[in-house]
């Protein structure tokens, strides 16, 4: 150890309510979302301002001592995880919307803000936030920034690199730097669109200028059910040649039915092999006459059942049991494990036969719930983590739907970003001279790689010049 | 052209080849077709690269709505493989017509008026390979549509003006073109009054595929979709814009944008420079611009001002600079590519640090 007790000088920050150093204090930031992973840090800080931020990541730098930055610990790859007897820079409080400005379609946030909190402030104005992730409710900007989060409205509007304008951040070696600007419009090299999906490997966002849309005028929300997984993939091909662009094309298998009735009772068809979820979204005459367009292609698609939201309130409880399949699911095994690679969307029923193959093949439940129009994945593998080695042969499925995505020409990871959980797969997309290229450009932003080290990078042995750097 | 004098112009025909080239010298000056003319004129000691062979598409699925070309292949050329599908690159890469290749739309980050709707090149980008400052050949992103995997190299590549890496390969997504157009333009007493509009369209809930501000007082109204619904459509809007408008249709309709997005209207031979801007900063830069003799053009809902002057852009630092804007030389003789304030200044250094260590793309475009 370098200095007697580390925690002493970072405590000269924060009042005493605000580093976390007690066992039971530390207990609740041990891990997100992907629980699998646990490890303990030496203290959780929560900062109120940017001030406070930089400062204790600049004593993180002087120290040595890696750090995570954390919003609302919803990652599903494991993105937040501390690394054990490092910091965690815990940015719930660090909450304020700076301004909206419906004129330039911008909102400006700190990284703690909720992402719906976003779309509630710009609501007066007509306008709102467009990424929509499952967990939208608590998830916050700052997180979404760090793994380019994405949500069912990708399709038209892309993920969040698409939506961030401008970012402040403090870098890992604590100092500040400005990107971007308040224009969609910029010059020079996109800088912020590298920092968005970057995984807190460069440093922390303090500050962030969003892109605001209008909010659409009409929504059709249509459900279809089929009767096998195939066929409702290949409705969603025959949906997308037809030259329609939907806000969302979802689908969910029978697995994820049953679980979403069980939870919400969202009024799926209990006997549909699997459903379809298309929003279109839009000016009212046009999505008028784009729904009658959909209607001849899912009825031609040999759909058993076709319901056309009549209303908001059926809408929203269509989109209930979508957005709480995660959770629902849960509730149909004590654990799983969420998938979420990306293949052509041309290749969708191949991939979809041979995750149900996989499935037989390991003895495990796997329920699908995805952003189809993307080609985005989602299986959640069920195991029971009490059952001795149910969890590694769950990992070994996990990691074969990852090659199975890599094979088809698609991606390990969507939206949910490669973290602790993917990185060991990160090699199969990615040659050496490119992963060397990434190394780089995170050693240019964090020499001493204290950053959420650990994550994204496949584990590799010790660089000699940090071998003396805690922990 | 006349930028062209006594020197080393290399024009490999194979990824290999460049990166042997980028390996065996001091300095190289990637080039495309030379469209962007402010942008092309390599500095005396440099090698220019010429990208010109390393041309065709790759990989082409339609049902798939990406693509995958070579740097050096001419949009125009991807536009009309795209176009039997009927699909389409929505954000218009400008000077298509003039010979612009897909890796220099991408490598000076320029989108035409179609980026109102979708987004710009930024958003259609999913892929990349390019050659960096040593000589490796380096992927980023993928060929499918959502990929959060590993840093977006794509969207850095986006604006660096070859002072990154070469572009040799890149992945787009693209989108079914609108069945049917319909343009109103409109024009109002005053820029006050066509600004006031402008605004009101930006949180309307019409769907727009373009909406240009030509000063002092037209607006240009551009949308597209489904024909059994644009009549309805154009209708309400017309009502929207209160009564002064003019609709048009068909062949004469199209090249009202193809003029805009081919700088049609920048007189022969005057300088071009790309603002990008925010609506309400418009007559504040307006009012700026008055002693230039400049002719301008909004694009993008006032995203961008595209400004024409008729000698060198340099006089328009300063006064960028005093606006807290920034500018990049497109059209017109060479100089700095980065006019005004420009900020990212420190982050870009590092970025440079790791992907040309030596400096062997030149300097970063805001460092001269």
């Amino acid at each position: 150890m370098r200095t007697a007790d580390p925690i002493a000088s970072l405590r000269a920050i924060y009042p005493r309510e605000r580093i976390l150093t007690r066992p039971a204090e530390l207990a609740a930031y041990e891990s997100d979302a992907l629980t699998a992973f646990r490890a303990r840090p030496l203290a959780v800080v929560l900062p109120q301002t940017q001030e406070e931020v930089i400062e204790t990541v600049r004593w993180c730098a002087r120290e040595r001592v890696p750090f995570v930055a954390r919003g609302s610990g919803t990652s599903l790859s494991g993105g937040s995880l501390p690394v054990p007897g490092g910091i965690v820079i815990a940015l719930n409080r660090l909450n304020r919307i700076l301004r909206v400005d419906p004129e330039a379609r911008i909102a400006v946030v700190e990284p703690g803000v909720p992402n719906l909190e976003v779309s509630r402030a710009a609501a007066p104005y007509g306008l709102y936030y467009a990424p929509d992730p499952s967990s939208q409710g608590v998830c916050t900007i700052g997180g979404n920034v760090a793994f380019n989060s994405g949500g069912a409205h990708c399709l038209k509007y892309g993920m969040t690199a698409n939506h961030v304008l401008g970012i402040k951040a403090v870098l890992a070696d604590g100092e500040v730097v400005q990107m971007g600007g308040e224009s969609p419009e910029g010059v020079g090299p996109d800088l912020v669109g590298i920092f968005v999906g970057s995984e807190g490997l460069f440093g922390i966002a303090l500050e962030i200028t969003l892109r605001l849309v209008p909010r659409p005028e009409a929504y059709r929300t249509v459900m279809a059910a089929y009767p096998s997984l195939e066929a409702a993939g290949e409705a969603v091909a025959r949906i997308v040649a037809a030259g329609l662009l939907p806000g969302a094309l979802e689908i969910m298998d029978r697995l994820a039915i049953e679980a979403a009735e069980a939870a919400v009772g969202a009024g799926y068809p209990r006997d549909a092999a699997a459903i379809l979820i298309v929003e279109l979204e839009g000016e009212a005459a046009e999505v008028e006459s784009e729904l009658a367009h959909l209607l001849e292609v899912i009825r031609a698609s040999g759909a058993t059942e076709v319901r056309l939201a009549r209303d908001e309130s059926e809408r929203q409880r269509i989109w209930k049991g979508r957005k709480g399949a995660f959770s629902a699911v849960g509730r149909l095994s004590p654990d799983y494990i969420v998938q979420d690679g990306v293949v052509p969307r041309t290749r969708l029923g191949e991939a979809l036969a041979e995750i149900e193959r996989l499935s037989r093949k390991y003895g495990l439940r796997v329920a699908n719930v995805f952003h189809a129009g993307d080609g985005n994945l989602h299986p959640l593998i069920l195991y029971d983590g009490r059952t001795p080695g149910e969890l590694e042969r769950a990992e070994h499925l996990a990691g074969e739907i990852l090659h199975l995505c890599v094979r088809l020409g698609g991606s390990i990871t969507g939206e949910h970003g490669v973290g602790m959980e993917k990185r060991a797969y990160l090699p199969e997309m990615f040659g050496k001279t490119d992963l060397e290229a990434m190394r780089r450009l995170r050693r240019a932003m964090d020499p001493l790689e204290i950053a959420n080290r650990g994550k994204m990078f496949p584990p590799e042995e010790v660089r000699p010049e940090l071998a003396g750097v805690r922990p | 052209m006349s930028a062209y004098t006594v020197r080393d112009v290399l024009r490999p025909k194979t990824i290999g080849e460049v990166q042997e080239i980028v390996r065996a010298h001091r300095y190289i000056f990637p080039r495309g077709a030379g469209t962007k003319t402010a942008l092309v004129s390599p500095p005396p000691e440099a090698t220019v690269l010429d990208l010109s062979g390393l041309a065709g598409i790759v990989e082409y699925d339609p049902a798939e709505f990406t693509f995958t070309a070579l740097g050096g292949t001419p949009v125009r050329e991807i536009e009309r493989v795209l176009a039997a599908h009927g699909q389409e690159l929505p954000f218009d890469p400008p000077l298509a017509a003039a010979g612009a290749t897909l890796g220099g739309v991408v490598a000076c980050g320029l989108s035409g008026p179609g980026r109102y709707r979708y987004g710009g090149v930024r958003d259609f980008i999913l892929g990349v390979r390019f050659v960096d400052g040593l000589g490796d050949l380096v992927r980023g992103g993928g060929r499918v549509v959502k990929n959060a995997a590993g840093f977006d190299f794509p969207k850095l590549m986006v604006g660096s003006l070859g002072r990154l890496g070469v572009l040799v390969e890149l992945a787009f997504k693209v989108f079914p073109a609108p069945k049917s157009h319909a343009t109103v333009r409109v024009a109002f007493a005053r820029l006050d009054e066509a600004l006031e509009v402008l605004l009101r369209l930006l949180t309307s809930p019409f769907d727009l595929c373009s909406l240009d501000l030509e000063p002092p007082n037209v607006l240009w109204v551009r949308i597209g979709g489904l024909p059994e619904s644009l009549d309805a459509r154009l209708h309400r809007l017309l009502a929207f814009l209160d009564g002064h408008a003019e609709v048009v249709q068909g062949a004469e309709e199209r090249s009202v944008w193809e003029r805009v997005r081919e700088f049609g209207w920048v007189p022969a031979a005057w300088a071009l420079v790309k603002v990008p801007i925010t609506p309400r900063r418009i007559s504040e830069l307006e009012e700026r611009l008055s002693g230039l003799g400049a002719v301008r053009r909004y694009s993008a809902g006032g995203a961008v001002a595209w400004v024409a002057c008729p000698g060198d852009p340099q006089a328009l630092d300063g006064i960028l600079t005093e606006l807290g804007l920034s500018g990049l030389r497109v059209l017109g003789p060479p100089g700095p590519p980065i006019l005004g304030a420009w900020i990212g200044g420190a982050f870009g250094r590092r970025v440079k640090q790791a992907l040309d260590p030596d400096g062997r793309f030149g300097p970063l475009p805001w460092e001269p």
